[in-house]
């Protein structure tokens, strides 16, 4: 992730450095080869070593759950079930809690983070720019277990007091729909685990936006605000299509992290492993079922449980993550019949 | 804090200068791993005893689970549990079971208007609200109780742990004991199935819930409780008597236990009969095996607690914590004479 950012930072500008005229290749021509063969292998050991990582990681924990696996089948998905002391085991109350929060996440982080980008690209003055940028990435930098702990203390209690009550006694109000806004208000729960999650995601998404749309060569842009049209369509009908393939990518860095994140989760979503129809109301995610159960689960199958999640996890990402890149072949693909 | 970090000095000096004029005859250090609750006094034992011996104990508070894998798989020298080990269990391993340190959980709760120590709770009370039976501060079986106190038409937000804990097991315990609805329905454990609630990770997160949320009940151990000035109940013990939490308390329902005639000391103190026993009492355990093949780091396991028990009592008590009393490190010492023994049978203590 860290990498990713790093990449990113230095926007704009140096992608055009130019690679012509590089010195010292004057050394004989054996021995170059020699070096560029150690080069390959080197390169394509590394590229192995992360493809085994993952592979030892997916056995260890097909291993690791198998006792689960063997004990309570396909079923496991969609028990909702979660009873150490008769050890029965389902999850699908984590996997709603997964789901909904990222979910939340996303529908809050994604239009927020277009709004910076755009802002910074296209309309903020030039001195403000790089303190807002900055503002932005240190967002990121914040341990999650910071977001954590001010989402309990600072904004939980805010929350319950204001803003939770008025959309009990609006949205609540509405039938069917009002459902998922009904309940008292205790603050914790779904839909802060997923407020909070939004505001960790922001960063990332913002900062790859941002940085995608500084790629658009300026002559496109000028060309389109030449032919008359608004800022809005400029980025809508140029600057979007032109970086959608950075776009998908900045989302996608942020959902998956979105459903990951443990910690900050943790602390506000209120950890009940109980079906609710009411995003207010307590929940569980997979991450944090992990955090909280794994130290004191005592038991071969309980442990074994909570490692089947743990896949479930994994597998869940990597769902997410083709998917995006079925998306995006998608994308391609019409691209070449519409030009 | 300011005292208490004077007299934290003061120890520390005092240990210095011991350790300075004793000269450091054990070069090895012994290993430890298993139950989060007792870590903090673990660790002020070790650091003690450090400096007196110069022998280093290193303990991971890896949770109670894990402690009783890593000692059965021997990587450890001892391990530790908050749920005392079954007979049958600690037979097949070859362990030797012993209570180290002892602790009270306590219900708190959060209600405006009324202070700590004012509201009365009974075993059966505490079940039906953890079961969302009682869901209204002024249900009758709550006024029945405590006559004279203005109880709101709020809603019990009721606050358990969300992570497996000897915390969660003491009070499960209770409740399976004195409730046979919680008995069949819930059950007891480190983590059970929850009818109602939220969750908070460790006491600190329930401790953090119940002083942000008004009309919230929760059960911490007594030490957080006293940190965070938390609003603390009364609950009916044995004998029928409203008593609330502290350390006389929790010693009486020590005192009046069997030690010696349960397997393994495993003594579950909760709902113990005497006139002031806090019923929410328990301790946390310490586990080695029997046939020990390293004879020296077991010989320095038993020093190491034969040390605490001698000289840790003040920190314990400090720490909120209630040390083992006289008669059952007695207890505890004759067993370790009579079972733990070397590869060659020879007794280690």
């Amino acid at each position: 992730m860290s990498a990713i950012l790093a990449n990113n930072l230095p926007s704009g500008a140096t992608h055009s450095v130019s690679t012509s005229g590089a010195p010292g290749t004057d050394s004989p021509a054996g021995s170059s080869a020699l070096a560029d063969k150690l080069f390959l292998h080197l390169t394509r050991l590394a590229a192995i070593g992360v493809f085994s990582v993952l592979a030892a990681i997916l056995l260890s924990l097909l291993a690791g759950s198998g006792q689960s696996i063997m004990k309570f089948g396909f079923a496991f998905i969609f028990n909702p079930e979660w009873d150490p002391v008769k050890e029965e085991f389902g999850a699908l109350i984590p996997i709603i809690g997964t789901l909904a929060t990222a979910a939340i996440a996303m529908i809050i982080a994604v239009p927020v983070s277009f709004g910076i980008a755009l802002f910074l690209t296209e309309l903020s003055p030039p001195w403000l720019k790089r303190p807002l940028g900055t503002a932005v990435e240190l967002l990121a930098a914040i341990p999650s277990i910071i977001y954590g702990m001010w989402g309990l203390f600072v904004f939980a209690p805010i929350f319950m007091e204001t803003v939770q009550p008025a959309l009990i006694g609006t949205l609540g109000k509405i039938p069917g729909f009002g459902l998922l806004f009904a309940g008292p208000p205790i603050g914790i729960g779904v839909f802060t685990a997923g407020l909070i999650l939004s505001i960790m995601v922001i960063p990332f998404i913002a900062a790859v936006m941002r940085d995608v749309f500084d790629l658009v060569p300026p002559m496109l842009k000028e060309s389109a605000y030449g032919l008359g049209s608004t800022t809005w369509e400029v980025m809508w009908k140029v600057v979007l299509p032109y970086t959608k393939v950075g776009v998908i990518g900045g989302i996608m860095l942020g959902l998956g992290r979105a459903l990951g994140e443990t910690m900050a989760v943790t602390f506000v979503i209120g950890n009940a492993h109980r079906f609710s129809t009411s995003l207010f109301a307590p929940g569980n995610s997979i991450a944090s079922a992990l955090a909280n159960e794994f130290t004191e689960a005592v038991g071969d199958l309980y442990s074994s449980a909570l490692i089947e999640l743990g896949l479930i996890l994994f597998l869940i990402t990597s769902i997410v993550l083709a998917l995006s890149k079925l998306m995006l072949m998608q994308l391609s693909k019409q691209e070449g019949t519409r030009s | 804090m300011s005292l208490n970090l004077m007299k934290m000095t003061g120890a520390l000096a005092a240990g210095l200068l011991t350790g300075l004029l004793t000269p450091s005859a054990h070069a090895i250090d012994i290993t430890g791993a298993g139950a989060t609750f007792p870590y903090p006094i673990y660790a002020k034992w070790a650091d003690g005893y450090k400096k007196a011996t110069g022998t280093g104990m290193n303990y991971q508070s890896i949770g109670s689970g894990g402690g009783i894998k890593q000692i059965t798989a021997k990587t450890v020298d001892f391990g530790a549990s908050d749920m005392p080990m079954k007979a049958e269990d600690l037979q097949k391993e070859g362990l030797v079971q012993f209570p180290a340190v002892m602790g009270g959980v306590v219900p708190v709760y959060n209600l405006k208007g009324v202070a700590s120590g004012q509201l009365k709770f009974t075993g059966e009370l505490l079940a039906a609200i953890y079961m969302g039976k009682v869901a209204k501060w002024n249900d009758a079986a709550i006024a029945a109780l405590n006559p004279g106190i203005k109880l709101p038409d709020d809603a019990i937000s009721v606050v358990h742990r969300s992570d497996g804990s000897g915390t969660t097991f003491l009070w499960t315990n209770y409740l399976s004991k004195v409730s046979s609805d919680w008995k069949t329905a819930v059950g007891e454990g480190t983590s059970v199935k929850w009818a109602t609630g939220v969750g908070g990770k460790g006491n600190e997160g329930v401790a953090s819930y119940v002083q942000k949320i008004n009309g919230t009940i929760g059960y911490v151990e007594y030490a957080y409780a006293k940190q965070n000035k938390l609003s603390f109940g009364a609950v009916k013990n044995k004998d029928g008597q409203f008593v609330l939490p502290d350390d006389d308390n929790f010693k009486a329902a020590a005192a009046g236990a069997d030690w010696a005639k349960t397997p393994g000391m495993g003594v579950i103190l909760t709902d113990q009969p005497g006139k002031i026993s806090w019923p929410i009492t328990g301790a946390s355990f310490i586990l080695m095996h029997a046939k020990q093949d390293k004879a020296e780091n077991a010989k320095e396991v038993m020093r190491f607690f034969d040390w605490s028990f001698k000289n840790g009592a003040q920190v314990a008590a400090e720490l909120d914590y209630v040390p083992i009393p006289e008669p059952v490190v007695k207890q505890i010492q004759a067993e370790w004479k009579a079972r733990i023994k070397d590869a060659s049978g020879k007794a280690l203590y």
